[in-house]
């Protein structure tokens, strides 16, 4: 049984029909191209799927598509614009905060909101808010520089 | 603060330049391979067996198949004629049982690949595999490689008459009488659980056959595209040069993805049978289940000494977990431990026995450090406890035992020859950054307070930048292919297959020096058969020595044939052909010629030289001499809580020495990585089955790896000893860190706790674990 979803994704929108149990994110990677979004673990805990829905993060393996009708997401694809880096962008590529890249898109979706939420952000505070997104290869230093070096771009704006 | 040059200045090589790579990883429009679509794309979804030994009664698969969607369901049966799963190890003690791609009459471990399923979406597949019925016969199994060894054991292949998988046997000097001579003999057991490498992303394939060119088309996450051709081919008997294989952009491997699977070969079968695309992905449970675990070791290290710290032999012994069948270098990878256990001491006898052992659980293999973390683990316990013993100085008395630094190449008991090294340099650098003596007298102060501090050393040394040929059954070369544009810009293919290493900024960053072009106009193709046609891959940290040193030499290659080329357009005499920035000149002529005009030239072959192709590519292969050997100290001092066990990590020293650095950027990215994998095992990661073999930790919230709080800021500094072994001087950095760092934790806690008589703690050294042991000594 198929369900009518709409949605705007990265300010577009979007009908399609999905079975209920179709996941966020298949949708997303699946149904719509946006593979930026990663799968890592499919049970809430690494964050490589971490989206924002209604402008707040959400681990989109553990929502279902369905429960995205009528709302508004954003992925990695709209965080540069029109071909320029988003400050935050620029910092994991400065201060080397991704190696083989797959934990980056939810990373960088965790930093956004963090620092939407803390444009100042103690090492600390850098931390526990990532603490939701798992990365194996960079043992999270260069990450906190590069969420530093990102606040400190912003700020500067 | 770090600076990052833009790449458009001359000068690259050893500096902080951002990567290439990057664009695309960050604004998520780089392809992985659950990202590569096909049309007509069908799902692969794997039946895996919940017994840990059992014989298999029956299959059926007639609910399963008539799902709609579903367009084959495989059984053992089905796939019988495919190759087995290949096992390069050779020693001739070996056994190894058979590996067929799904379980033929018998499991041996939980997870073992039963039957597939290849539907119309992932979800399909799924529901699909549900629907199998497969009968199993449960049978006894042993799940703990000791007990596996015991005489009235069950056996794991009822063919073998013990679980004994092999036995290796190495020495070297005369330990028996140094051990007789000895003034102190100390020793430790102790266990190195197994580990879930855990890359972030994890396994996937897709395949496609081509009916009418009859290529098959693999994409495969892995670390070895060109290895893994070869073994396809024979595996689904098909000419090589009909499959194609591409590891996409790779999220992660760390030895995990060094490997052929059966899930490959499957897809690909399946493929081929079906004649449509197929894409696998493994889902976490099943990465953290059966991706070849690292480590599961019980190692047993006595050490023999003289009163004045003298180290004089080793006596080792490896009990490794080989789970129910080996995987492609199962049984060599614990050697690495026998070769590198005198670490970076001159110990001139040893003697170490190791004993591969079969039980009815995952198989084990190559895991980031690979067998060197295990040695060096039980090495530096044993120091600390003969320093404990001799009541001396753990630094002094390893100090007293390193070679001086003109004592290189220096020869070790084992039969290797380490490069180059000045192991005193590091390790005084790493006692001055931490302030040790200021530390010690902090520690007492501390103490008399009731407070726990406690600090660790570990110095390390690993053999890396694998490796002469003769030493790795698929060859240890490497290749890179240089080829020069009509317009200038340069492609440079190697054979490697970097992943996540930033080898394309590298690569890019050695060619825009040698051929004074900017970085952009470099690109970097690796891991593609179909592009690339010759490689080994990206392990064992020789990604730079091996891999940069066959692009070093194809682009002396295109310099040397550019200048031949400038001379006869320039008119001039080849030896006054200077290269310089890009330009090519003569001081007996006035006229120059830029590196894009004479690309121009060799490509359209209107002014060649005499005895000179046209064009301007070079292909190189680096066969190197030794392996290289890179070293370090790393000290932790830590605080634990004896209210609740928990250990807060104070301070990370880490002074490593890895030969010349092509961009200390990612050098400090590769280390901060490998202390994380090293540390995580210290205190939190450990793959836990129960009794009867059912794993008992299948997610990230059972099987914990490192977050961004349990990381401690690591304070990381660099002495450089050049490499003689390859022209780069480079050694390799991807394991380093992995191997110098667990030592130094457990060191320190086990510091932490020595008043109260604590001699050694196993890992994971979780809150609980030391909590209790404080309890018991207070009590007591
Ligand atoms: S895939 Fe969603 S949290 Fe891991
Ligand atoms: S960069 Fe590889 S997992 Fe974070």
């Amino acid at each position: 049984m198929q369900r009518a979803i709409k949605v705007t994704v990265n300010g577009k929108e979007y009908e399609r029909e999905v079975e209920p149990r179709m996941l966020l994110v298949h949708f997303l990677r699946e149904e719509l191209g946006l593979t930026g979004t990663h799968i890592g673990c499919e049970t809430t805990v690494c964050g490589a799927c971490t989206v924002m829905l209604e402008g707040h993060t959400v681990k989109s393996c553990t929502v279902l598509a369905v429960q995205a009708n009528g709302k508004n997401l954003e992925t990695i694809e709209s965080v540069a614009s029109d071909g320029d880096l988003h400050p935050i962008q620029e910092g994991f590529w400065n201060e080397h905060g991704l190696q083989c890249g797959f934990c980056t898109p939810g990373m960088i979706m965790s930093v956004k909101q963090l620092l939407g939420d803390n444009p100042n952000p103690s090492r600390d505070e850098i931390r526990h808010a990532i603490e939701g997104n798992l990365c194996r290869c960079t043992g999270y230093q260069h990450i906190v520089k590069s969420v530093e070096s990102a606040a400190k771009a912003m700020v500067q704006e | 603060m770090a600076t990052t040059t833009t790449p458009t200045t001359k000068g690259f090589v050893g500096k902080r330049v951002r990567r290439t790579e990057d664009p695309r990883l960050i604004t998520g429009t780089a392809t992985y391979v659950d990202d590569v679509t096909r049309p007509g794309m069908l799902y692969a979804a794997v039946l895996r067996s919940p017994y840990a030994s059992a014989r298999i009664s029956s299959i059926s698969i007639e609910k399963a198949a008539s799902l709609p969607g579903v367009s084959a369901v495989y059984t053992g049966e089905d796939v019988k004629a495919v190759g087995p799963v290949p096992c390069a190890g050779s020693m001739p003690t070996l056994r190894v049982p058979h590996h067929k791609i799904l379980a033929q009459d018998r499991v041996y471990y939980v997870g073992h690949p039963v039957a597939a399923v290849v539907a119309i979406d992932r979800y399909v597949a799924q529901d699909a595999v549900d629907q199998i019925e497969v009968e199993y016969e449960p049978t006894e199994c042993v799940a703990d490689p000791e007990k596996a060894l015991e005489s009235d054991a069950v056996r794991v292949h009822p063919e073998y008459d013990d679980n004994v998988a092999f036995t290796f046997h190495a020495e070297g000097g005369d330990t028996d009488a140094a051990f007789a001579a000895a003034d102190v003999v100390v020793s430790e057991r102790v266990t190195v659980p197994r580990l879930a490498p855990s890359p972030m992303e994890t396994r996937g394939v897709v395949a496609e056959y081509d009916e009418g060119t009859e290529e098959l088309l693999v994409y495969s996450s892995t670390q070895i595209p060109h290895l893994l051709k070869t073994q396809l081919a024979v595996q689904l008997s098909l000419p090589e040069n009909h499959v194609r294989v591409i590891a996409p952009e790779v999220g992660g491997g760390f030895g995990s993805k060094c490997n052929v699977w059966a899930e490959e070969a499957l897809t690909c079968f399946a493929a081929m049978d079906l004649k449509q695309p197929i894409k696998w992905i493994e889902n976490r449970r099943e990465s953290i289940n059966v991706v070849a675990h690292g480590r599961g070791h019980v190692d047993h290290l006595e050490m023999a000494a003289s009163k004045d710290g003298t180290i004089t032999a080793l006596r080792f012994k490896i009990l490794q977990d080989i789970g129910g069948h080996h995987q492609l270098l199962t049984p060599i990878i614990p050697t690495l431990a026998v070769i590198m256990i005198p670490g970076l001491y001159k110990i001139k006898n040893f003697t170490a026995d190791l004993t591969g052992v079969f039980t009815n659980l995952p198989p084990t293999d190559l895991y980031r450090g690979a067998g060197r973390p295990e040695a060096t683990y039980v090495l530096e316990r044993v120091v600390d406890k003969l320093a404990d013993k001799l009541e001396m100085d753990p630094a002094e008395l390893r100090l007293k035992n390193f070679p001086a630094a003109d004592e290189f190449p220096f020869e070790t008991a084992t039969g290797l020859s380490y490069d180059s090294g000045d192991y005193a340099k590091a390790f005084n650098i790493a006692l001055e950054n931490v302030g040790y003596d200021s530390f010690l007298k902090k520690q007492e102060k501390a103490r008399s307070k009731g407070r726990l501090l406690g600090l660790g050393i570990s110095t390390y040394g690993e053999v890396c930048a694998f490796g002469p040929s003769p030493a790795l059954p698929a060859g240890g070369w490497e290749s890179a292919t240089v080829r020069v544009e009509a317009t200038g810009k340069v492609t440079v293919m190697s054979g490697a297959s970097p992943h996540g290493q930033g080898g394309e900024t590298a690569y890019s960053q050695l060619a825009a020096d040698a051929l004074g072009v900017p970085m952009e106009d470099v690109v970097v193709i690796h891991g593609d058969t179909g592009k690339v046609h010759w490689g080994v891959g990206t392990f064992g940290s020789r990604g730079t020595a091996i891999g940069g040193t066959a692009v070093h030499l194809a682009l002396e290659d295109i310099v040397a044939k550019g200048k031949k080329y400038a001379a006869h357009i320039l008119n001039a005499s080849l030896d006054s052909i200077q290269f310089n920035q890009g330009i090519f000149s003569s001081n007996e002529v006035e006229e120059k010629l830029t590196f894009q005009e004479l690309a121009l030239e060799a490509a359209v072959a209107q002014k060649l030289p005499p005895d000179t192709e046209p064009g301007l590519s070079a292909t190189r292969f680096f066969e190197p001499p030794n392996f290289a050997f890179p070293f370090g100290a790393h000290i932790c001092t830590v605080e634990v809580d004896g209210d609740t066990g928990q250990v807060e990590i104070l301070r990370y020293i880490a002074v490593d020495d890895i030969g010349n650095v092509i961009n200390p950027m990612l050098v400090d990215g590769q280390l901060h990585g490998g202390v994380a994998q090293g540390l995580g095992p210290a205190f939190l990661e450990e793959v836990v089955f129960s009794e009867d073999g059912q794993l008992l930790t299948g997610t990230f919230m059972d099987y914990a790896i490192p977050k961004a709080k349990d990381m401690p800021w690591i304070e990381s500094e660099r002495t450089v000893t050049p490499s003689p072994v390859n022209p780069l001087g480079a050694k390799g950095v991807g394991e380093a860190g992995t191997i110098g760092s667990l030592p130094a934790f457990v060191n320190a806690v086990v510091d932490a706790l020595s008043h109260m008589g604590v001699e050694h703690i196993d890992i994971p050294m979780t809150p609980q674990k030391v909590w209790n042991l404080i309890n018991e000594r207070s009590q007591s």
